[in-house]
């Protein structure tokens, strides 16, 4: 198995499959409300990609991608209510959140935010160039462990604070109610459906980016960073450089899967980024397998489901059944859903190949 | 033999094929599947309504878990009282009310979720529920774009009327308003503002100083507390050396337990320096602890002890159905009302249809615990009575001033001219 997924033949029959499950099984089997669902998930999943390169290949538990989620989600939640406010009132017209919250004047910072092409490369670039001065002045000092962890997370914590205060942002509330995407008005189900393909192009577009960096000779030395990382330096390279790079890299994807996730979902909140979010997109990676490439995806789908599979099953005692579902996964399977394999070859008395220990 | 290249896989190669492949099926599907564009008209949203059997489906949707679950249960409670005392007397246009439960769970996206599944998949004729402003303002999209009916129960800050929202809870100038009104009335001449920061209470803060500027009442301070926060040694320590004659608060939650624990330890009471909450009701009290908060005075709708026969009838099926020891409170009974108002709008409309409900709502009533409430069909509020409550030794509230009558719902304060630089309706 494993080794036909590393051939290039199998690399092309794994996509084919994803793709066609992904553009044509999907939408065939699925409602339009389903398909939506499936839609937020993937930008979980797009989240859990960068996720699985930051903290399984590169071992930096990073418990604060809502940050970078949230970032991605404002700002293109900025956009939309922009275009909004001046398809209905003109150019420089104000919000309809802030005209309730008593602002009459477009905040300067808001005015660019009309612009798509700026929204987007600011969706890009903003958060990616965050984590690389985050990144080098953490990894410069040789931050790393608990200490990493615990920094990560008070920054979704503070960042969630900081928007609350924030009245021109929506304060508690958050954003919501866009009614167009780049033109395309959201409350129609064909186009409900192509913000799920965006969302699925996506979520293979970087697969394929976390594969190209695991084959390179830069996801070696990811590795062999996670794994020793005194040896690599008396190697001669700077740890620290090869660790922002995945870093950064996990931070632009969960802004792109925030930018995603506004116009599925509808709303972006304070509550969609702090450190109760932050937890669940490592919960998924972690329940998924997180040194695997699919492992993240197919862990952040999987939680996602069962929280929505359950709590419409059960809905004043899903939290235990889930509680329990995570802690069946974590003892019998310590390597995620995708070690599976790898189990059932134990019980066939073959060895198992050594896979990334943590 | 000339020399070949060799042909194993380059990673590289594989990659740039990889991308190029994927991104061209995106943008081939992406394409290929655009619907309308803005400005075009939508084709409206097919209810998929199911009125052929005995029985109509609705939706129940309430925190069960999370930080709000604790008040979301009461309300969901009552909603199921509602609809058992309904089904038990015939239901409505003949066919029994069956609920669909789902858990907000205390977030806003599960909100929006989870109201797009009861309306497209369980095709259900009106939902009941939400308790946050953030919950409504997440459901609010899903219940226009879909053309569904969405009864919210609970007091919230205003500034909104949506044609498929009711709010059977009241709006700013049928609580917060009378409060103010009853405050000038005992001679408070200063007040300071105490909230949770979040948006009811800074509408309502702005409220309060726009009034004030107008009646000539003095704000010494104006506080904002972090959600669920419960330290509170500074604000209460400024509070006492402001020498207000009263406080306004717009605390929520597990805060107001905090703050008065640490108002009643530094030694202020109900007679030096009253304070007046938006947010404390039956359940609350008992959190709080009768001994800190005996006294001090709350503005609602409701309260358990409300005089009335519908009100007797309500108190004891709910005690009976649930049990003596638990209380009943303001938006538990707005959540009661809500089913038996939209039950007497469809007998009305002798129909489930959205625009059936919509289209004859106006002046729709119900003899509730409360007194009777009328539906406004221009902005989708209730007529409600104001009363300002005061809290007793024995857990309960008093009533201890009433408004005459019920007040006329007013969301965006047009009917005040003080005001009028508060909102901009659109």
């Amino acid at each position: 198995m494993r080794n036909f997924f590393a051939t290039r033949l199998g690399t092309w029959t794994g996509f084919a499959a994803a793709a066609l499950v992904l553009f044509g099984l999907a939408p065939l089997v699925l409602s339009g409300f389903r398909l939506g669902l499936l839609a937020q998930f993937t930008c979980y999943a797009i989240v859990a990609v960068g996720i699985g390169l930051a903290w399984g290949r590169g071992g930096m538990l990073t418990l604060g991608q809502g940050v970078f989620f949230g970032m991605g989600a404002y700002l293109m939640a900025m956009h939309l209510k922009m275009a909004d406010a001046e398809f209905r009132n003109g150019p420089g017209a104000v919000p309809d959140f802030m005209e309730l919250a008593g602002i009459r004047e477009l905040p300067a910072y808001w005015a660019p935010f009309s612009s798509p092409v700026f929204t987007i490369a600011a969706i890009l670039v903003l958060p990616t160039a965050f984590a690389v001065v985050l990144g080098l002045a953490v990894f410069k000092r040789r931050v790393k462990g608990a200490y990493f962890a615990i920094l990560s997370q008070a920054l979704a914590g503070a960042f969630a604070i900081l928007l609350i205060g924030q009245q021109s942002l929506g304060g508690f509330n958050g954003l919501s109610r866009f009614r167009y995407f780049f033109g395309y008005n959201l409350d129609d189900p064909v186009n409900q459906q192509m913000l799920y393909f965006i969302a699925a192009g996506v979520l293979l577009v970087v697969v394929a980016i976390a594969l190209q960096l695991r084959r390179s000779r830069y996801g070696e030395l990811l590795v062999a960073v996670r794994d020793a990382e005194e040896r690599v330096r008396f190697l001669g390279y700077d740890a620290a450089n090869i660790k922002v790079v995945a870093y950064a890299t996990a931070a632009l994807f969960a802004s792109v899967a925030g930018a995603i996730f506004v116009p599925v979902v509808g709303i972006i909140s304070p509550a969609s980024i702090g450190i109760v979010p932050s937890i669940m997109f490592i919960l998924g990676v972690a329940i998924g397998g997180r040194a695997s490439l699919v492992g993240p995806v197919v862990g952040a789908l999987a939680v996602a489901w069962a929280q929505t599979a359950l709590s419409e099953q059960f809905p004043s005692a899903w939290t235990y059944a889930q509680g329990l579902l995570f802690i069946l996964v974590i003892a019998l399977l310590p390597g995620g859903i995708a070690s599976v394999a790898a189990l059932t070859k134990r019980f066939q008395r073959t060895p198992a190949p050594v896979e990334a220990a943590a | 033999m000339p020399h070949r290249f060799t042909t194993l896989p380059s990673p590289a190669r594989t990659f740039a094929r990889t991308l190029a492949a994927s991104v061209a099926i995106t943008g081939l599907v992406a394409t290929a599947a655009c619907g309308s564009r803005a400005g075009e008209e939508t084709a409206a949203a097919e209810s998929c309504v199911d009125t052929s059997g005995d029985t109509i489906k609705v939706g129940a949707l309430n925190s069960l878990s999370g930080t709000m679950s604790i008040s979301e249960t009461t309300v969901r409670d009552a909603i199921y009282l509602a609809v058992d005392e309904i089904n038990a007397a015939g239901g409505v246009q003949g066919k029994e009310i069956e609920i669909v439960a789902e858990d907000g769970a205390s977030e806003p996206t599960v909100f929006a979720e989870k109201a797009e599944k009861l309306i497209r998949e369980d095709c259900v004729a009106a939902v009941f529920g939400g308790w946050t402003s953030a919950s409504r303002k997440a459901m609010l999209p899903v219940f226009e774009d879909n053309d569904s009916l969405l009864y919210y129960p609970v007091q919230y800050e205003g500034l909104e009327a949506s044609e498929n929202i009711f709010y059977t809870g009241a709006t700013t100038n049928q609580q917060i308003i009378p409060a103010l009104d009853y405050l000038a009335e005992t001679g408070v001449k200063s007040l300071y503002l105490v909230g949770s920061d979040y948006v009811f209470p800074r509408t309502a803060n702005a409220i309060i100083n726009a009034y004030a500027a107008d009646k000539g009442i003095e704000i010494l301070g104006e506080d904002y507390a972090q959600l669920g926060s419960v330290e509170f040694s500074t604000i209460v320590n400024q509070v006492s050396a402001s020498g207000a004659d009263a406080v306004f608060n717009t605390l929520n939650g597990d805060s107001n337990v905090a703050f008065f624990r640490e108002y009643a330890n530094v030694g202020l009471t109900a007679e030096e320096m009253p304070v007046m909450s938006v947010s404390i009701a039956e359940e609350e009290v008992g959190g709080i602890g009768v001994e800190n908060i005996e006294g001090q005075l709350a503005a609602w709708n409701y309260y358990q002890t409300v005089e009335s026969p519908a009100n007797t009838t309500f108190v004891e099926a709910f005690k009976a159905e649930y049990g003596a020891d638990r209380v009943t409170s303001d938006p538990m009974e707005a959540a009661y009302n809500s089913v038996y108002l939209w039950a007497a709008t469809v007998e009305k409309a002798e129909s489930f249809a959205v625009e059936d409900i919509q289209a004859n709502a106006d002046g729709v009533s119900f003899d509730s615990p409360e007194g009777t409430v009328v539906i406004d069909g221009d902005n989708h509020h209730v007529t409600k009575t104001a009363r300002i409550g005061e809290i007793s030794a024995d857990g309960l509230l008093y009533t201890v001033w009433e408004s005459e009558g019920p007040i006329e719902p007013d969301p965006f304060l047009e009917g005040y001219d003080w005001a009028a630089d508060l909102t901009v309706t659109e």
